[in-house]
């Protein structure tokens, strides 16, 4: 019960882009179209969950013992760039398919703040154990998915609309995801 | 290269924000107040004139094939500095602007600089590029800020001008989207026809 509560929590209530603006960039940047976003969250999917894990496996055994969390956004930031590469070199190797469906997305992976962003959120909860930062980052990078598929789906039609001359391009992309966001505030109060 | 023009480059020609559209997350999330909106920007602008000043300083030292992950260090040096002065002289600020204070370290605005400007120029163009850029993301965020507190709370800067209600939606997720996108709009439009 407790990990659903997360799980939708994570989700809907408080989803990642709609809610809490992490990872703007690949939202608006990669959103054309529907395959592409499809690619960039499951590389989302992918970096965030193990980043999670070795983020918070080192705030608990090395940050806090020792007593430097002041270095957390320092050290945080290497993992999960080196991470990133070490992810791109072992898929190459090991799921050349997998690497061609996500190989361009990864390095653009480094500077979403989604992905620094949760693992922040993870460490900052005190009573979340190594299995619930797992699911609450499961959870948030499908949260990210589902927004990252409306919008492209949305975009997809918005394509081929009218729209005035200046607001074309980034300003509707814009206030489409105004309204898609005050669609999921419909979603709070449920857990 | 002419230094004023590359100072003021970063208000509207070459505006972070309206223009580049870089460091988007910081900009939508902490902006439901012009106060909060003038915090961030300062906080980003200290990084991004420290981080320009150190890295070319010592482009020279870094090997090419490890720039990024050294440009990457220099700024999160920047930012856990920038975390420990608001922690203890604006603690107010530090709460209200959380996790997007670390956050600084991933805005793509500070890295975009040090490895698009700051890698390839003098110290004196690297410093008044980052005060400019700086400048020009303060100012598009506090501008978000107060007509986002205008709209939704009815004030700017904490001063009450509507007494009673105003409309709340756009200090919370959804008129910071929206918002953002009208503002975009209007200077799309004021741009064409100047």
């Amino acid at each position: 019960m407790e990990y659903l509560i997360i799980i939708i929590s994570a989700i809907f209530v408080s989803n990642i882009v709609l809610a809490q603006f992490l990872g703007i960039c690949p939202f608006l940047g990669v959103s054309g179209k529907v395959s592409t976003s499809v690619g960039m969250s499951g590389a989302v999917l992918f970096v965030m969950t193990i980043a999670t894990i070795i983020t918070w496996l080192v705030y608990q055994y090395v940050l806090l013992p020792f007593g430097i969390t002041f270095l957390q956004t320092i050290s945080f930031i290497l993992i999960i760039a080196s991470l990133v590469q070490m992810v791109e070199i072992i898929l190459k190797k090991v799921s050349p398919p997998l690497y061609q469906a996500l190989g361009i997305y990864l390095p653009l992976i480094t500077t979403n703040c989604a992905i620094m962003g949760v693992a922040l959120l993870t460490v900052a909860k005190p009573d979340f154990d190594l299995l619930k930062g797992v699911v609450f980052a499961v959870a948030s990078a499908l949260g990210f998915g589902l927004a990252m598929l409306l919008f492209a789906g949305i975009r997809e039609h918005l394509d081929l609309m009218d729209v005035p001359k200046g607001m074309r391009g980034v300003p509707i992309a814009l206030v489409t995801a105004g309204i898609l966001a005050l669609a999921f505030m419909g979603f709070t109060g449920l857990v | 290269m002419n230094q004023w023009k590359n100072f003021s480059k970063g208000f509207i020609k070459d505006n972070p924000v309206f223009v580049l559209l870089l460091g988007l997350c910081p900009t939508l999330a902490v902006t439901s107040s012009a106060i909060n909106g003038l915090g961030m920007g300062l906080a980003t602008m200290f990084v991004l004139v420290c981080s320009n000043m150190v890295v070319s300083l010592i482009k020279n030292l870094i090997p090419d094939k490890v720039r990024i992950p050294s440009f990457i260090v220099i700024i999160a040096s920047f930012v856990t500095i920038v975390e420990l002065i608001m922690e203890g002289f604006a603690p107010a600020l530090f709460e209200a602007l959380g996790i997007f204070i670390p956050l600084i370290v991933v805005n793509c605005i500070v890295l975009g600089r040090a490895e698009g400007f700051a890698s390839k120029q003098s110290f004196i163009s690297s410093l008044i590029d980052g005060l400019g850029m700086g400048l020009g993301f303060a100012f598009a965020l506090t501008l978000l800020g107060a007509v986002r507190e205008a709209l939704g709370n009815g004030s700017i800067f904490g001063y009450k001008f509507i007494e009673g209600d105003a409309i709340l939606v756009f200090i919370l997720s959804p008129g910071a989207f929206i918002v953002l996108g009208y503002l975009i709009a209007l200077l799309n439009r004021f741009r064409k026809t100047t």
